[in-house]
Formats: C-alpha cells, sequence, structure tokens
C-alpha cells in the first residue's frame, strides 16, 4: 500500500502550490497566462491535500493503536480521550478515520490509474483509425457506459469475492469509458490540426505522432477527468463496502465503518456521521478540484 | 548551404513534380438508399510539370482544389487516377511507409502560424522533428541553431513556446522546420495569408530567400495574386478542380487568355479602378460584360 500511496502526492502538484510546475511553460511575461487560481481549485486543492496528509500521518502517528480492540468503554461518544468516540468493538473512531483514508486515496489511485491506462490508449486509438476500428472502439465504450460503475462493480463482487482489490479494479473498469471519450474528442481536436499534418510530413509515424503531440495536448483533458473520477470511485468504493462487498471486515474503510455503524444509528448516530462527513467530504473535495481545474486549464485551450 | 555530396547524387535531371491526369474524389455521405452517394471531383484529371529550381504558383478561389492538389503532391493523400512522380519517383501508388524519402525531399509551410506548431513543444523540438522523425539524432542542436539564425531569429528563440512569438516569427519558425532535413522541394501553403499586411512582405522576401539560398524548387499556394506575383516564375490557375490556365506569371498577369483568370485579376483591387469610382458591384457586372465566350 505505501507505494501507491507515494504516488498520491503526484496529484497534488497539480492544483497545490505546485501548480507551477504545470503552469511554468504558461506562465509566460506578456503572453497574458498568468491567471489567479479559482476559488474551486483552491478549496478542492486544499480538501485533497488535507485528506493526502491524514492518510499519510496514519502511517506514523495514529491516536490510538489502528483496528485494535482497546480496553475501554464501546459506544462512547467524542471525548477528550477519543476526540471522535469508539465504537462497537471498542476502537478509536478517529484512528479508523486516519487508516481509512489510505484505502480510500489507494482504491481511488489504482481505480483512476487501470481507468487512464486503458482509456487514453484507446481513444486515442479510437481517434487515429478512421472508420470501422474508431467505431467498433467507440461503440463498445458505449456499451460500457451504459452500465453505471457501482452496478458494474457489484457484478464483480459478486463473480470475484468481495474485497479492496476487487472493488478497485471493477471501479477501474466501470471508469475506462469516460476515459476514452474525453481522450478521443481531444485527440479528434489535435488530429484534425496542422501541426499533425506538419509531423506526418515531417515523416512521423502514428505512434510517434500520438506520443509527442496527442498525449501532450489531451494531458489537460486527462487531468481532469481523473480528479472527477476520483470523486467517482471513493464514492464506489464506500458504497461497496457498504454492501459488504469492497473492503472486509478487519480493515478500516469509510464505507465500512457506514455499514457497521447501521445497526445503532439511533444509539450513537456519531458513528455513521463521521465516515458519512468523511466520504462527503472528500467527494466534494475531488470534484471542487476537478472542475477548478477545469476552469484553469480552459482559457489556455481556447487561446491556441 | 547546399551539400555538394547531394547535388552529385541528385537523380536523373527531370521535372521536380510531375502530374499526368491526377484527379481525386471524395465521396460524400450517402443521403438517400436508393441512388448512389454523391461524388466530389476535388481535383479533376490535371497534368503539370515544376521544373527543378523553379517557383511554381498555384492560385485560385477557396474550394477551386488548391489544398487537395497539396496534400497529394505531399504524399499525404492518394490521388483517385493518375499519376504522380516527385524528382522522377512515383507517390501515387506508394504506401506511406515507401514514402520516407518524401519526407526529407519535400517540406511543407502551412498557412495559419498558430495552428501548425504544437503548442506544448519548444521551438528546438519543433525545428528537429523531422529531423528526428527520420532517425537522425546527432548534431541536431547545432542544426536548429544554424536554421533559426538562417530565418532570422535569435538562438534562444530554441527554448521557448511557439505563443511567445507573433506570427510572422512563427511562420519563420515553420520556414526553419521545413529546411531542417536539407528539402529540394518546398511547398507553401498560403504562407502569408494569416498574417498582417505589415509583416507579409517579410516572411514572403525569407521564403523568396531561402529558395534562393538553399536551391529549392518552391510551390506556392495562394489566393492573393499579388503575392504569387511577387514570387513566382510560373503560375497557374484552378477552378472546380481544373487547371484553367497555366502561364508565366508576367504573361499570365499582363495577357490572361481564359475569362475566369481575367475575371480573377479584375477582383483585384487596385487605385486606379478604386478612384474612378466603380463599386465592387460595378466591376463583377463589367467583368462579366467583357468576358468573351
Amino acid at each position: 500500500m505505501s507505494e501507491a500511496l507515494q504516488g498520491v502526492p503526484a496529484l497534488g502538484p497539480v492544483g497545490g502550490p505546485g501548480g507551477g510546475a504545470a503552469a511554468g511553460p504558461l506562465a509566460v511575461e506578456g503572453a497574458g497566462r498568468r491567471r489567479a487560481l479559482n476559488p474551486s481549485l483552491l478549496i478542492g486543492g486544499s480538501i485533497v491535500l488535507a485528506i493526502v496528509l491524514l492518510a499519510l500521518v496514519s502511517y506514523v502517528w495514529t491516536p490510538w493503536p489502528p483496528m485494535r480492540v482497546l480496553p475501554v468503554e464501546p459506544y462512547q461518544t467524542p471525548n477528550a480521550e477519543h476526540w471522535l468516540g469508539t465504537d462497537r468493538l471498542r476502537r478509536d473512531v478517529l484512528t479508523q478515520i486516519l487508516v481509512g483514508a489510505r484505502t480510500t486515496l489507494f482504491v481511488g489511485l489504482v481505480a483512476v490509474g487501470v481507468a487512464a491506462v486503458v482509456g487514453v490508449p484507446l481513444g486515442i486509438l479510437a481517434a487515429m483509425s478512421p472508420g470501422w476500428l474508431g467505431q467498433l472502439v467507440m461503440r463498445t465504450n458505449d456499451v460500457l457506459l451504459a452500465f453505471p460503475a457501482l452496478l458494474l462493480a457489484i457484478m464483480f463482487a459478486a463473480l470475484y469475492g468481495g474485497s479492496t482489490r476487487v472493488a478497485m479494479i471493477a471501479i477501474g473498469i466501470a471508469t475506462i469509458p469516460a476515459f476514452a471519450r474525453i481522450t478521443r474528442s481531444g485527440a479528434l481536436g489535435v488530429m484534425a490540426s496542422e501541426y499533425v499534418v506538419a509531423a506526418r510530413s515531417a515523416g512521423r509515424s502514428a505512434l510517434g505522432i500520438a506520443g509527442r503531440h496527442v498525449l501532450p495536448n489531451v494531458a489537460g483533458l486527462v487531468i481532469v477527468q481523473a480528479s472527477v473520477s476520483f470523486a467517482i470511485a471513493i464514492l464506489a468504493e464506500a458504497a461497496l463496502a457498504y454492501l459488504g462487498l469492497g473492503t472486509p471486515t478487519g480493515q478500516a474503510s469509510w464505507g465500512r465503518m457506514l455499514f457497521e455503524a447501521q445497526t445503532t444509528l439511533r444509539s450513537a448516530p456519531h458513528l455513521a456521521l463521521v465516515p458519512g462527513a468523511a466520504i462527503a467530504l472528500s467527494v466534494l473535495g475531488f470534484n471542487l478540484f476537478g472542475d477548478g481545474l477545469r476552469d484553469w486549464l480552459d482559457p489556455k485551450l481556447e487561446g491556441r | 548551404m547546399t551539400d555538394p555530396a547531394r547535388d552529385a547524387t541528385a537523380g536523373p535531371p527531370g521535372p521536380a513534380i510531375e502530374l499526368r491526369g491526377v484527379s481525386r474524389d471524395f465521396r460524400r455521405r450517402r443521403t438517400s438508399l436508393s441512388t448512389p452517394p454523391p461524388v466530389v471531383h476535388a481535383v479533376r484529371d490535371v497534368s503539370l510539370s515544376v521544373a527543378r529550381g523553379e517557383r511554381f504558383g498555384i492560385v485560385g478561389e477557396s474550394g477551386s482544389g488548391k489544398s487537395t492538389l497539396l496534400r497529394l503532391v505531399c504524399g499525404l493523400d492518394r490521388p483517385t487516377s493518375g499519376e504522380l512522380y516527385v524528382e522522377g519517383r512515383p507517390v501515387h501508388d506508394q504506401p506511406h511507409r515507401r514514402l520516407r524519402w518524401l519526407r526529407s525531399t519535400l517540406q511543407l509551410v502551412f498557412q495559419d502560424p498558430m495552428g501548425s506548431l504544437d503548442p506544448r513543444m519548444r521551438v528546438r523540438d519543433i525545428v528537429a522533428e523531422p529531423l528526428v522523425a527520420q532517425g537522425r539524432r546527432a548534431g541536431n542542436r547545432e542544426r536548429v541553431v544554424d536554421l533559426l539564425e538562417r530565418v532570422g531569429l535569435s538562438a534562444d528563440a530554441a527554448d521557448r513556446y511557439p505563443h511567445q512569438f507573433s506570427g510572422g516569427q512563427r511562420q519563420r519558425i515553420s520556414v526553419a522546420r521545413a529546411l531542417a532535413p536539407d528539402p529540394d522541394i518546398l511547398v507553401a501553403d498560403e504562407p502569408v495569408s494569416a498574417l498582417d499586411v505589415s509583416v507579409r512582405a517579410q516572411v514572403l522576401n525569407l521564403i523568396d530567400e531561402v529558395v534562393e539560398g538553399f536551391d529549392l524548387t518552391l510551390v506556392l499556394v495562394s489566393h492573393d495574386l499579388s503575392v504569387v506575383r511577387h514570387v513566382c516564375d510560373r503560375v497557374t490557375v484552378m477552378q472546380r478542380g481544373e487547371l484553367v490556365e497555366v502561364a508565366p506569371t508576367e504573361q499570365l498577369f499582363t495577357a490572361p487568355e481564359h475569362p475566369y483568370t481575367r475575371s480573377l485579376l479584375a477582383a483585384v483591387p487596385d487605385l486606379q479602378t478604386a478612384l474612378s469610382g466603380r463599386t465592387a458591384r460595378d466591376l463583377a457586372a463589367g467583368v462579366r460584360g467583357q468576358a468573351p465566350a
């Protein structure tokens, strides 16, 4: 899990202070490209950054040993000892939230990774190959798109048993069409440009054009799609865990916590409220981040 | 800058570009089940030859098939029928992968100074692209700087991005890229029509200069007659996919033979007609009236 989490900050630089990295070639004097970060991007970026930090912190410090049954009273409401209370199994809720953030990010990352690694090349292929092959790719894509991500994930979980791994791969597969679609539409625009004609007449192969021209020029679109899909993946993971098809008992997951809290919804509502709020906040964060990123990148796309 | 070794092996003497009865049809989308899909004849039965070292102009209004013809010559599209030779080698029946030689022999300069340079690439990589695409790696850095200086840009332009340049400068970059693989033929598709009038002359002079200096054959496409007159030795006029007239530039401008050529020439605004108080409508009507059958 640790290697996946080290990958998480890779998303960070796009929105955080490192936004300069993406803006480097664009933020040039006199070109009028320097634009203020919009509120969506700032708020969304901060939430995303906060979740990443929570997950990272959980590796070095948690208020109580994670996933351990403690010699304390169950169903405690938030207090000085346990900031967010304890659950039925006498576990510390804050600790579970922290450790659960890892699961959330890990699932989002793998799901989005699977979707992008498969979807982006498919989209480029569909845009670059004329005629039946492109049609075949896109029609197949449409069929897959017709399945709600969650339904597909439930099917996979039913087939292969519920586990975090099955859940995230299923979510990833269900997200492929979104990536293929957005990539294709961007790639079609690139393929119609004169610099592609120039590259062809310079002797570039199709693969060379895809790598040197199409991919860099659709990267912005893909990054935006990734952050929006991340939010969907988080929600899907929580839903699967809640349905008992995702992360199994004994592992921290916000969806899992929600599931376990439902029997005591009246007597200990905070056990449902806390993970519920965490899920809602992170989905909101990634959505805002994606929207902000889109707005931030868009004028540049037009300005070409 | 011409390479003597290459001159020695410059192939058999003969035209740089030769077209024999070249046509290109496009099939439109079927409009009904009972009738066959309509066909657009973009280029019809065009035969012409461009001599080595010649500056050949193609004029015509939009939709006349200029661009299609150009795509055919560049091997970016294949003719429906007819034969096409560049430097004596066939282009019309070759698959793309067999046209690698053409990619260094013939290079293009495009119309849109914004769209013809990849916004995500540094000028260095843009200019070196034909070299890299043809597998040349060594010495590209120096060559790029040479070329940039040759087209009137400073060496530090190499590290910048296209949007940091003006339209005229971008066309210079485009010319530098076209020169990179040391081509024999330069094809310019409306190279100045997207530029401000004030920088047109500069870019035209640059093209003029490199054609001279690098011993190139030039094919220039334009809808602007004055541009063609400024640069070309010989001109052809295209209308609806056909060549209506081919003539040396001065002859075409002073004694046009075809009525369509005359109407094109008459449509060029000049001071005399403007001062005589005639409106565009009069001009158009007058031209039609004068045109002999």
